[in-house]
């Protein structure tokens, strides 16, 4: 009821506000345009600022992803309708940007600052984080080691030069993403399905497809070395955490992102400095 | 005969149709564009000049956007067939938007979009009346019948993608071997729908 109340769009005064959430019999906040569907839409992740559905644009056939930034009760309504434009139009901005220049992110179809959200071309496939962490449990499982060292492997290896590709050509048309994580990457799903020769051919096509960089919600157009160096010093640290076992392969990234725009080694030495900032603030605590 | 499509688009109420017709060589553009400037009632139609659309797609979008700003009492033009061609602009600009997009006496190509919401207007009613108005070869509503009318030069120019850009080598991986010409050119059609979607939704907030 609160969110509601405190609604960008004013409502009628005679109509319930429960006309706007009739899609759904859920408490999850859905924007108006939904009111007219029979089912509501398949809700695929709720993060502390934005729900992420699964629907359609214009046609069935046409899948999209569409982020929704309902109002915060507890926020002055007037700012929050500031910053909710300002969020919507500030990350379609940027993919927009990042598509037109050839770096692999969802298109934008359509958007409404207002009632804040904003639809995206649908990505089939997977996040990162899953597909790393389903490859390395599957070459423990078949006890890989004994064979080939994991910093050897040379499918791992091309999997992370193509996440530092991505990410070093963003940041070559002047972006910095603000949220670099093995979750805000996503693999799309190639279709050529084969018929894999063994369990190691059959496990390395699950790192196989195009990075595709998702989640601009904090992104921004910079060249500075520094919000370069960060976004790599995020990514790394990431990494490390979600991904322990494959912690030293980060350098695999970097020695792509190295290669991959002019000026790109000058972010890898900023990234040192960046780093030893960063120990010295756990080290004081 | 008039190659009258009629769409649901998806989120839309049950009620709110999309009647879009396509034509090519049309003679009769001057009048067309007269019953516009004259207001008159029975031509409430988007009349679109389609050698400035690129798929589709392109022109649903711009239909859909017109309908749910109609929806949510946002209309910035007359009624929601000019807020049609508006909506095909990358610009607040609705003067130069109609200008760009919409109908001129010179139009040979002719995009005609049709929101009803009352159902006693029925397909066939405005298929008829479309066959006694529209002078020209009606071409059914497909991506390729608006691949062949296409002005690319122009529509890069008014979305401000430059030649080549707006779908610039995805990928960057140029040469490799193998991949056919036919590829290319449909991935290149479809970023460029991309570029086109993406300046469309934005309209003007592009910094
Ligand atoms: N275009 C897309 N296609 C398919 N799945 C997507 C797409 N965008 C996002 N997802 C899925 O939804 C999840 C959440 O999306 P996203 O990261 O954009 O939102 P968020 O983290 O909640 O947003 P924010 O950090 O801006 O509040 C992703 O991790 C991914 O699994
Ligand atoms: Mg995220």
């Amino acid at each position: 009821m609160s969110i509601d109340a405190l609604s960008p769009l004013p409502l009628p005064a005679d109509q319930p506000p429960d006309l706007l959430h009739r899609a759904t019999s859920s408490p999850l906040p859905l924007p108006p345009i939904f009111n007219n569907d029979p089912a509501p839409p398949e809700l695929i992740t709720q993060g502390a600022e934005a729900l992420l559905y699964r629907t359609t644009y214009l046609l069935p056939s046409m899948l999209c992803a569409l982020k929704y930034r309902p109002s915060k009760p507890y926020r002055h309504p007037i700012l929050d309708a500031r910053l909710t434009k300002h969020r919507i139009l500030s990350e379609a901005r940027v993919l927009v940007k990042c598509r037109r220049e050839g770096v692999a992110v969802p298109a934008v179809y359509a958007l409404d600052e207002r009632e804040g959200w904003l639809m995206i071309e649908w990505v089939e496939g997977e996040v990162v984080r899953i597909k790393l962490n389903e490859w390395l449990k599957r070459r423990k499982e078949v006890d890989a080691q004994a064979e080939r060292p994991l910093l050897e492997d040379p499918a791992l290896k091309d999997f992370l030069g193509r996440v530092g590709t991505a990410v070093g050509k963003m940041h070559g048309i002047g972006i910095v993403h603000g949220d670099l994580t093995s979750s805000n990457l996503m693999l799309r799903l190639k279709e050529e399905a084969v018929n894999p020769a063994d369990e190691e051919e059959s496990r390395n096509a699950v790192l196989k497809g195009e990075v595709v960089l998702i989640d601009f919600g904090l992104a921004s157009q910079s060249t500075a070395d520094e919000d370069r160096a960060v976004d790599l010093y995020v990514l790394e640290r990431a990494f490390g955490s979600t991904h322990p076992s494959a912690e030293e392969a980060f350098a695999e990234v970097l020695a792509a992102y190295g290669k991959s725009f002019k000026g790109a080694n000058i972010v890898l030495k900023k990234l040192e400095d960046v780093r030893m900032r960063g120990r010295k603030r756990s080290m004081l605590g | 005969m008039a190659l009258l499509e009629t769409i649901q688009l998806e989120h839309l109420p049950q009620c709110h149709k999309v009647h879009i017709a396509l034509y090519r060589d049309v003679k009769n553009a001057a009048f067309l564009h007269d019953q516009l400037l004259a207001g008159n009632a029975s031509f409430e139609y988007a009349l679109i000049d389609a050698s400035v659309i690129v798929s589709k797609i392109h022109a649903l979008a711009a239909a859909y956007r017109a309908v749910n700003d109609m929806l949510s009492d946002r209309l910035r033009s007359r009624n929601v067939h000019s807020e049609i061609v508006f909506s095909l602009s990358p610009n607040n600009n609705i003067a130069e938007s109609f200008r760009r997009f919409g109908i001129t006496p010179s139009t040979t190509s002719l995009l005609l979009i049709k929101i009803t919401t009352d159902p006693s207007l029925s397909a066939s009613d405005i298929a008829s009346h479309l066959t006694t108005s529209i002078e020209g070869e009606a071409l059914p509503f497909t991506d390729e019948s608006i691949e062949n009318v296409t002005d690319l030069a122009r529509v890069r120019k008014i979305y401000k993608l430059n030649a080549g850009g707006g779908a610039k080598g995805k990928g960057g991986k140029g040469g490799k071997g193998g991949v056919n010409n036919v590829t290319s050119r449909v991935d290149e059609r479809k970023e460029l729908e991309v570029a086109v979607l993406g300046a469309i939704a934005l309209r003007g907030a592009t910094n």
